[in-house]
């Protein structure tokens, strides 16, 4: 077990997985001799040479058709979005060509990629830097979405999403960058799909992903103070929802919150809210939560932008109510 | 009473634009990029070739009104010597190509089974996108199609990112026989988009080696080149970039061909990129809902004169490389590849409902 910050562990991953396959590559913006705006390729240039870290001009739609088109021929290429925000301009690619292209050619390519960078709101940093991509994104067919909360998540689903041959939407958290603890030693990798139950239950489930996992935790902190005994579950895979874990939780607490950073209207929790509907309605005890970001760019202001997300007492507040019948 | 005072009459106006803007002005006035010499037996496969193109779009027309097939259907009709003068100068599933909605004759010149690609064309499961793509999706990995594209620019940085991985397995993964070429097939509207610019820049920036083929038909659906682009002179448009730029008479296939040899073999010699500019013209509409009423009857006459397989025709007989006998022999050869493609399609088996989400993933 080593201490490891969340940057160094997903570079870990990649400089791991690089040494060992020599088709995977890193595509984006100063991601070689500048080593990523957060660190997470720092001295993989100097290590891999310039096309295996290969600085692309600022062209995102077109370098992320590139790995498209390089993932047909051979290659594991990773996208990193300098900001996930930037690739709203690489929208076509990841929608078409990414995520449909497989299942269009009937089979004929395949595209293993990962596409990778910070999402999420950070602090002050305006309505642009701040989105929330995982759920505009979460229509397009064929593609994985997962988002990591911590640096053991950050190092075992790195390695994961670079071997999986399908394209993956890799969502960290601006946040989250210099998040640190002891991670085990070497080669180990966390399965895409399966949700991460942080801390087991009865009274109330908790669903959550990214930077809102450890709003969660303070909050779960405060309620078990209260006699609040709440499950908390890390989603980790945004698409496909683990629903196994999911309705094992529900069927226990009967009871469950989704928490989330992205807007409400066609957020996450829209999506798997109307899942747990369909999957969970006869073990539900009272309608189910959503703790969403406003529907609204994110002001500018830090006050402003504190009352855009859900804040830890907003959970604690929602689910004393669910558990108390006082809703 | 005032006096009338006589005005001095105006000048007549004289129309903005320049000497070249005019597609027919511009073939006029292109010099022979030659050496066009063919061998016999070279001439008979590009003949073959643009034969096939020709027949199997005429074909698909036929079946499009009797309702075999649906959706939208782009016949190529017009610009055989595009596809056949630079697929035919380049290594079959060796080298990779990449189309648009308009690919149906990139496939057959890349060597796709024409029984593959009017399954496609009819749904079938016997289709080489197995009935999931379409007209507009053919793709054949075993033929190193890489794709129908069929939103403008998307299939140009698809086409660069394999150029990308024939340098990088030379340099990066060390394998020396790593050559492949890429040619990447897209029309003059194209050329307004900003894929094309980004990567015409990463290609010359990273001398990848792949060919921008433009086919420059003069019309984008509806919209005239002149109309659409401040300076209609794509090929002037490498320049920008440093990289090679040629312009060629687009229903010459010999021309064609020679300026593809020149530019591939530039490209394996790790040059780097071409942009080839083909002036050509599509003997139809856009599609087969594209009611055509914008072309002129006129300007429609002077590109049917210059057909490009009467040219080659013309050119085979002309240098005894073969006679009107042989050609006529081809033809009625191809006319046979042709129908056996379509009572193939009528046959086969339509996708299995059961498999509809087959093809999702990777591990399916």
């Amino acid at each position: 077990m080593a201490e490891t910050l969340l940057f160094n562990a997903l570079r870990d991953a990649i400089d791991e997985e690089m040494a060992k396959d020599p088709t995977v590559c890193v595509f984006g913006e100063d991601v070689g001799q500048y080593g990523g705006s957060y660190k997470v390729t720092k001295d993989l240039y100097e290590k891999y040479g310039e096309l295996r870290v290969l600085d692309t001009p600022i062209a995102e739609n077109s370098f992320t058709g590139m790995a498209v088109g390089a993932a047909m021929t051979g290659l594991r290429p990773i996208v990193e979005g300098m900001n996930m925000g930037f690739l709203l301009l690489a929208f076509n690619q990841i929608s078409n060509n990414m995520g449909m292209l497989r299942y269009t050619s009937g089979g004929n390519y395949t595209i293993p990629t990962v596409v990778r960078g910070p999402g999420g709101v950070g602090r002050q940093l305006g309505a642009e830097h701040s989105q929330r991509l995982e759920a505009y994104f979460h229509a397009v067919p064929g593609i994985k979405i997962v988002a990591v909360s911590t640096p053991t998540n950050a190092k075992g689903l790195m390695k994961a999403a670079i071997r999986d041959n399908n394209p993956v939407l890799f969502f960290e958290h601006v946040l989250l960058y210099n998040l640190s603890e002891e991670i085990p030693e070497g080669d180990y990798i966390c399965a895409l799909d399966q949700a991460d139950v942080v801390r087991e239950g009865n009274d109330v489930t908790i669903l959550t992903y990214s930077r809102m996992r450890h709003h969660c935790i303070k909050a779960v902190q405060q309620l078990e103070a209260e006699g609040v005994d709440v499950e908390l579950i890390d989603l980790i895979s945004l698409k496909p929802f683990d629903m196994d874990t999911i309705s094992r939780s529900i069927r226990k607490t009967h009871r469950v919150i989704v928490v989330e950073e992205c807007m409400k209207t066609g957020g996450i929790g829209a999506e798997l809210i109307a899942l747990i509907t369909e999957h969970c309605f006869d073990d539900l005890d009272a309608r189910p939560l959503r703790l969403s970001s406003q529907d609204i760019p994110t002001p500018y202001n830090g006050a402003l932008e504190n009352l855009t997300i859900i804040q830890p007492s907003q959970i604690v507040d929602a689910a004393r109510r669910l558990k108390a019948g006082t809703l | 009473m005032t006096q009338e005072i006589a005005v001095p009459a105006r000048p007549e106006a004289t129309p903005v634009s320049s000497p070249l803007s005019s597609h027919s002005e511009r073939l006029a006035s292109l010099y022979t990029a030659g050496p066009t010499a063919v061998s016999r037996d070279d001439g008979l496969i590009l003949y073959r070739d643009m034969t096939l193109g020709r027949r199997f779009e005429d074909k698909c027309a036929e079946m499009y009104y009797r309702g075999k097939m649906f959706g939208f259907v782009h016949l190529y009709n017009g610009q055989e010597a595009v596809s056949t003068g630079v697929i035919k100068a380049m290594r079959a599933q060796h080298d990779w190509f990449c189309s648009t909605y308009r690919d149906h004759v990139h496939a057959l010149s890349c060597g796709v089974p024409a029984r593959e690609v009017m399954s496609e064309l009819f749904g079938k499961a016997t289709g080489c996108s197995k009935g999931r793509g379409g007209s507009m999706h053919l793709f054949s990995k075993e033929h190193h199609l890489l794709g129908g594209y069929a939103f403008i620019g998307e299939g140009i940085p698809v086409a660069l990112g394999a150029a990308f991985t024939s340098r990088y397995k030379r340099d990066a993964m060390g394998d020396a026989s790593s050559d492949s070429v890429t040619a990447a097939f897209f029309g003059d509207g194209t050329c307004n988009n900003g894929q094309f610019f980004e990567c015409l820049n990463m290609a010359a920036l990273w001398k990848l080696p792949i060919l921008f083929v433009v086919e420059n038909n003069k019309w984008a659906i509806g919209m005239a080149h002149d109309r659409a682009t401040s300076d209609p002179e794509i090929w002037r448009k490498a320049a920008a970039f440093g990289m090679a730029g040629e312009e060629v008479d687009g229903m010459d296939v010999l021309a064609v061909r020679a300026a593809a040899q020149r530019a591939v073999e530039r490209a394996r010699a790790g040059e780097g990129p071409t942009l080839l500019e083909c002036l050509t013209y599509r003997f139809r509409g856009h599609s087969l809902a594209d009611p055509d009423e914008l072309r002129s009857e006129a300007e429609k006459e002077f590109w049917a004169q210059r057909d490009p397989i009467k040219a080659l025709a013309g050119h085979l007989t002309a240098h005894g490389l073969a006679s009107a006998e042989e050609l006529k022999a081809i033809e009625k050869e191809i006319d046979a590849e042709v129908a056996d493609a379509v009572s193939f399609a009528l046959a086969a088996p339509e996708p299995d409902p059961a498999e509809l989400t087959r093809y999702i993933w990777a591990e399916d």
